[in-house]
């Protein structure tokens, strides 16, 4: 029997934005990734072009993540004391981007200076030859003050500052300009603040291949399917021609897997739950693997063993 | 899909009768597009044109039952490609395989395990939908013997996994009046194998060798042999495959109405898998993008779980949010002088309260107000979140006799609630904290 398999005609397209810059781009980067550029959904190459296959960064902080599961910090070990040797490990575990959280600049926590944010910054980029993205630590003034910094340190690398709120995109765009970078724009699941952003962004001359989308990640069992049907909205509408939310996505999962309490406990649990080592692990893999169905561009995961299977499983859907 | 006003008015004998309660033939048309009228209210229709309509509103992917009772599985009936268009309604199965060349007792304690095994998530029992038993041994009575040991033991869907009629037979003898999914007719054998299926009433797999059309053609031949309930086994594998495949086949059900493809589908994630992690990761694309029965080669609760959640979150009605029991929670053991939160029912909102509430380490009361299930905004724009609902919670859950003080912390959000509910909650002194949950472990620290 013959069957005519229906195929879709997109008219829009996702940017391409590109991470890091080499020498001779006027960087230090050995290697840098580009993301984006989609014009289909997820891996259905029968009906469009998937240039960049989706690409993994791996969380590092810059101080020892005392609050993180028991699993996690078993994973690496000593190098967690240790940003530069952290991104090393990570690098040579498989990942393409180091998302380095300058985590010990928290207000409420060591609340470590600008001074040291450009340190550490710097110690990371020597320590690696892949693409960063720098987090501040999560308060908009604070963060504002070492992202500016950091941005200033690394002229010229094209690394992504986030995040990028609504309350402080003015600060981090102005210093993504200043010292040609990219910004992660970041909105709570919800896509017409997400539009509404990168409105706001390319308001101030940010060029639109210089934006990450982070639709805020939920994980599995808490929030998951808020994030993933945002995500297939935004990558519909943007496939249907919305400029505004052509932008490549991308999700913190490790951060909010590693929060879930099936993978941060293993006290007063059910037997049911199982093995807490695999149970953790496929915590974060599973949330990846899912949001990659959903169009993430960009996972940033925690475990080891998570980037060596979630690289496997991209690189299987990437096959023809 | 469905036709329009204007196509079912075409198949109406057009005499404006009134007799179905309308004022024309046009504005039943339109009634019964909208399901808001039955076609047996026109009593002038032809055969004809009730054959043409009846075609019509056949879902356009079959629902299909796998096993009896109160833990049959039911699959199928879904209507869209994205769950945000509307809902996807009938979770797919997760079975596990096992094969009769295990030792029975081996085989038997596995049963046991699988049986046992179950997890209550946010007030819903997860459990294993069944086993698979394959035919390895290739012996039809060693077969039989796995099968009612299975049928004896779980009392769960079954499938049966074998390539050989005369062992398929011998397994039906043993499995009569509970529907296991007969797996699976193939271009070699689908005669015997159809005829088995319509004798003991049960489900039919059929399976190509990655041909759409072969596919389509087994199916329709099953059909004509008079099983009507099929599981489409396109024979696909390797996960890039699987996701063309399994797209194509929910396309083709729902946006060309292609009827021989119009059921639901298995998967195999073992089979194109190096390991039981890559199996896992298949099972989850499976589950997101398009399976109704998903066969697993490994039991392992570290896996089941995780997937049973992911099952549970891409299976839920995006309008109807999943809601958590309002009441008074207690986190990280609070003691009568531990602070008191409140916040609504919406899941996201109390996973994520509660969650960084657990990070913080600081012993706190959580009052759910039941919003719902709507979110701390939404809730307090529709009245499902006011000073009253809160106030009256207070008292419901009987927070005065497990704490010593009389201060309730709400959500930053709704600040402008706090004069309102002072009046509602005499005596209270209600403070205003955070806007978003994030922010919560820093200002327990503070709270005095």
């Amino acid at each position: 029997m013959a069957v005519e398999t229906p195929k879709e005609k997109w008219t829009g397209k996702v940017r391409e934005v590109k991470l890091g810059a080499t020498a001779a781009e006027g960087g230090t980067r050995q290697r840098t990734v580009t993301v984006g550029g989609e014009s289909t959904l997820p891996f259905l190459t029968f009906e469009g072009d998937i240039p960049n296959p989706p690409a993994i960064a791996v969380e590092v902080q810059d101080r020892y993540p005392s609050d993180w599961s028991a699993v996690l910090k078993a994973a690496w070990g000593d190098v967690l004391n240790d940003p530069a040797a952290w991104a090393k490990k990570a690098e040579e575990y498989g990942a393409d981007i180091i998302a380095l959280k300058l985590q010990s600049a928290h207000p409420e926590g060591d609340n470590t200076d600008a001074a040291h944010a450009v340190a550490t910054v710097k110690a990371v980029l020597a320590a690696t030859g892949l693409p960063l993205i720098v987090y501040g630590p999560g308060q908009a003034e604070k963060d504002n003050e070492v992202l500016v910094a950091v941005a200033e340190a690394a002229k010229g690398e094209r690394i992504a500052l986030g995040n990028c709120e609504d309350k402080n995109y003015r600060t981090i765009v102005a210093a993504a300009l200043a010292n040609g970078h990219v910004v992660v724009a970041k909105t709570p699941i919800d896509v017409n603040l997400a539009k509404q952003l990168n409105i706001l962004i390319s308001d101030m001359r940010l060029d639109l291949d210089r934006i990450l989308m982070d639709p805020t990640t939920g994980a599995l069992g808490y929030g998951l399917e808020y994030t993933y049907s945002v995500m297939e909205r935004l990558r519909l509408a943007a496939l249907t021609g919305d400029s505004m939310t052509q932008q490549p996505m991308i999700c913190t999962v490790g951060e909010e897997a590693w929060r879930a309490k099936e993978s941060k406990v293993n006290e007063g649990v059910p037997a049911a739950w199982g093995n807490w080592e695999r149970r953790s692990r496929n915590w974060e893999v599973l949330t990846a693997s899912t949001l990659i169905q959903a169009g993430a561009d960009i996972v940033v995961l925690r475990h080891p063993e998570s980037i060596h299977l979630v690289k496997q499983t991209i690189s299987n859907l990437m096959a023809r | 899909m469905g036709l329009s006003g204007l196509d079912i008015y075409k198949l109406l004998p057009k005499t404006n009768c009134k007799e179905c309660g309308q004022p024309t033939c046009l504005a039943f048309a339109m009634k019964l597009a909208a399901k808001q009228a039955e076609l047996s209210a026109c009593p002038y229709v032809s055969e004809e044109a009730k054959a043409k309509l009846a075609a019509a509103a056949a879902p356009p992917i079959r629902l299909v039952t796998i096993g009896t009772g109160d833990k049959k599985l039911e699959v199928g009936n879904e209507t869209v490609l994205f769950r945000h268009d509307k809902t996807f309604y009938h979770p797919p199965g997760l079975f596990i395989r096992l094969k009769d060349t295990m030792p029975l007792p081996e085989f038997e304690a596995m049963l046991e395990r699988i049986r046992d095994w179950g997890v209550e998530r946010v007030g819903i029992p997860l459990w294993i939908t069944g086993v698979a038993i394959e035919n390895t041994s290739g012996e039809a009575a060693n077969f039989a013997k796995y099968v009612a040991a299975a049928q004896a033991k779980l009392a769960r869907p079954l499938i049966l996994i074998a390539s050989d009629p005369g062992s398929m037979a011998a397994a039906l003898q043993q499995t009569d009046g509970s529907a296991p999914l007969v797996y699976a007719a193939t271009a070699e054998n689908w005669q015997a194998m159809a005829e088995l299926a319509a004798k003991h009433k049960a489900p039919i797999a059929v399976r190509s060798n990655g041909d759409l059309g072969m596919l389509a053609e087994i199916a329709e031949k099953v059909k004509n042999a008079g099983v009507e309930n099929i599981i489409l086994d396109p024979g696909v594998r390797d996960p890039h495959g699987t996701l063309v495949a399994l797209t194509q086949l929910r396309r083709l059900a729902l946006k060309s109405n292609f009827r021989p493809l119009g059921y639901p589908i298995i998967t195999f994630p073992g089979e194109g898998a190096q390991s039981e992690e890559e199996e896992a990761i298949q099972a989850a694309q499976h589950i997101a993008k398009y399976a109704g029965v998903i066969v697993l080669d490994h039991f392992d609760p570290a896996t089941i779980y995780p997937l049973c959640t992911l099952r549970q979150n891409i299976y839920t009605d995006p309008q109807k949010p999943i809601q958590v029991s309002p009441g008074l929670y207690e986190i990280s053991n609070p003691t009568p002088d531990s602070p008191l939160l409140v916040t609504t029912n919406f899941s996201l909102t109390y996973f994520s309260v509660a969650g960084e509430v657990e990070g913080s380490g600081k012993p706190t009361w959580l009052l759910i107000v039941d919003s719902e299930g709507m979110s701390v905004l939404t809730g307090w724009a529709a009245g499902k979140f006011d000073a009253e609902k809160i106030a009256k919670s207070v008292q419901q859950f009987n927070v005065p006799s497990k704490i010593n003080h009389k201060k309730i912390v709400i959500p930053g959000l709704v600040a402008a609630i706090s004069g309102e509910l002072e009046e509602e909650l005499p005596g209270w002194e209600v403070r205003v904290g955070p806007r978003e949950a994030i922010d919560i472990p820093a200002y327990l620290k503070t709270w005095s």
